[in-house]
């Protein structure tokens, strides 16, 4: 009995440490990133070409920006990509990040149901379609998960007279999650939200929502590229993730960004300096 | 409700056309959850069986805590081996964060308490049985373990049934630990999550199914093998 048990913990431990070499790549880094480019399928799109150009293998964690931040700085992966600007320079300052490039960008639309209650369709100014909305007392369903599209919405806020935490549980509906479940939730409750394009126009169960505004410079939606600092980070891979970070700001990469669409629409726009 | 149907006629299609990326996933969620089950067994097992011939202080509160344990949301055991893993934390340097590995520890922590709540209760019943017995024949306490163990070993069939079944279908701690990285981390549950995010949730639920149906065959090639068992057993 003794040996049998002797022989499952031996059997356990081979086991473990097979799928952890099965695991363990050669070249291979890791990108926390931000969920809607992995939403809206781009990697899909860019990370074979990547892999066939240099064989670097790069596996991404599509999370929050807040989060993929957070990640970073405890040192869980080699590349951050990323949308909040303001958090990115800090991220820069406090040594943790090598240097920040503009990557691409796209813009951040608000969506609705068809009915729109609070009759904001057209409007091509940011701060008085959600005036607006809140006048209204029509529901409005916000990501409140610190991420990249919920800092861009609470600036946004801030600039109004509204205070939206004065109505939340009520009106304002804070889902605490990603893109996709806070537009399934706005889906449901028939609430308005903010998105960025591109999730919006890879996201499949619309409904009766469409784009309600858009077309306001302060919707611009900027990412950047980071190569987490290998002084702060020894365990950073410092020749692969400068090679992901060159090869997506170089012509190669812009142009297949460019080329990127869905539904015959672009999706992101890059502009690397 | 038309996205049921088309959930249906999804679900279908993947399994019929042996679609390569959710074979790759299928495989990866039975390899986890499996091997976790499998150490979960490991450790809890001996320890329910522990538990369950000795009698000593504290006993009744150590019973509650492992009952209780049992309640673990997935999230929080995910949380907890992140910052043990993270590159950050104490155990960082093994660099396992985000790989299978750091998987199966989240779900045998997950499981453990289950599998040692449950045999704790199975083997408890059975040693008021032999206790006598064991007092006659002199069993070291190792003995009665491990004797206990193996006399009910098709009851603790269905023990461990019960912690996979909590494995494989738990999305919370494999999502933190795993990430979710495509062809390296993704498996059942977190693929569905992905798909609901992306509003794709005909796909979602077709492969809800498919793990519905995964989770059906492991149940039955069990109990067919402990049938057969059986039968040999106390022929």
């Amino acid at each position: 009995m003794a040996s049998r048990i002797r022989l499952g913990v031996t059997a356990a431990i081979a086991l473990a440490l097979g799928v952890a070499s099965v695991a363990a790549q050669d070249q291979s880094i890791i990108v926390q990133s931000t969920t809607s480019t992995a939403n809206s399928g781009l990697y899909d799109d860019l990370l074979p070409i990547f892999t066939d150009e240099t064989g670097i293998q790069v596996n991404v964690v599509a999370v929050g920006t807040g989060q993929a931040i957070k990640n970073a700085r405890n040192c869980d992966g080699d590349v951050l990509l990323v949308h909040a600007k303001p958090a990115e320079e800090t991220f820069i300052a406090d040594g943790m990040g090598v240097e920040r490039f503009d990557l691409m960008y796209n813009d951040f639309v608000i969506v609705g149901p068809l009915e729109d209650p609070a009759g904001v369709r057209g409007m091509t100014d940011a701060q008085g379609g959600l005036e607006k909305i809140a006048g209204a007392g029509a529901m409005f369903a916000s990501r409140g998960d610190d991420s990249g599209t919920h800092k861009k919405e609470m600036s946004l806020w801030g600039d109004t007279d509204v205070d939206p935490a004065s109505g939340s549980g009520e009106w304002y509906r804070e889902t605490g999650s990603g893109m996709g479940a806070t537009l399934n939730a706005a889906v449901g409750m028939d609430a308005y939200a903010m998105t960025d394009r591109a999730t919006w126009i890879s996201f499949g169960n619309k409904d009766d929502f469409e784009i309600l505004v858009e077309g306001d410079e302060d919707l611009f939606n900027q990412y950047g590229i980071i190569l987490v600092n290998p002084e702060q980070c020894e365990n950073v891979n410092v020749e692969a993730g400068q090679s992901f970070v060159d090869w997506m700001l170089s012509d190669t990469g812009q142009a297949a960004i460019s080329a990127y669409e869905v539904e015959g629409q672009k999706l992101f726009f890059p502009n690397a300096k | 409700m038309q996205d049921l149907g088309e959930a249906f006629r999804l679900a279908l299609s993947l399994v019929l056309s042996g679609d390569a990326d959710l074979v790759e996933i299928v495989s990866l969620s039975l390899r986890v959850s499996l091997t976790a089950t499998g150490a979960a067994c490991l450790i809890g097992l001996p320890l329910g069986a522990l538990v369950a011939i000795t009698r000593f202080r504290g006993r009744n509160a150590v019973l509650i805590l492992v009952n209780a344990l049992m309640g673990l949301p997935p999230v929080v055991v995910g949380l907890i081996v992140y910052l043990h893993l993270s590159r950050a934390g104490p155990l960082g340097f093994l660099g396992l964060l985000y790989t299978p590995t750091a998987m199966i520890i989240a779900q045998t922590i997950l499981i453990t308490p289950i599998i040692m709540a449950l045999s704790r209760q199975v083997l408890e019943d059975l040693h008021a049985e032999y206790a006598e017995q064991f007092r006659s024949l002199v069993l070291s306490r190792r003995q009665q373990v491990a004797a206990l163990i193996w006399d009910a070993r098709f009851s603790l069939l269905t023990v461990g049934l019960a912690g996979f079944g909590r494995a494989v279908a738990e999305v919370g701690a494999v999502m933190i630990v795993g990430g979710n990285i495509d062809h390296l981390t993704r498996v059942m549950t977190t693929a569905i999550a992905l798909e609901t995010s992306r509003g794709d949730l005909a796909l979602a639920l077709g492969l809800g199914l498919v793990l519905m149906v995964i989770a059906l065959g492991v149940n039955a090639m069990v109990q067919s093998l402990r049938m057969t068992a059986v039968r040999h057993a106390y022929a």
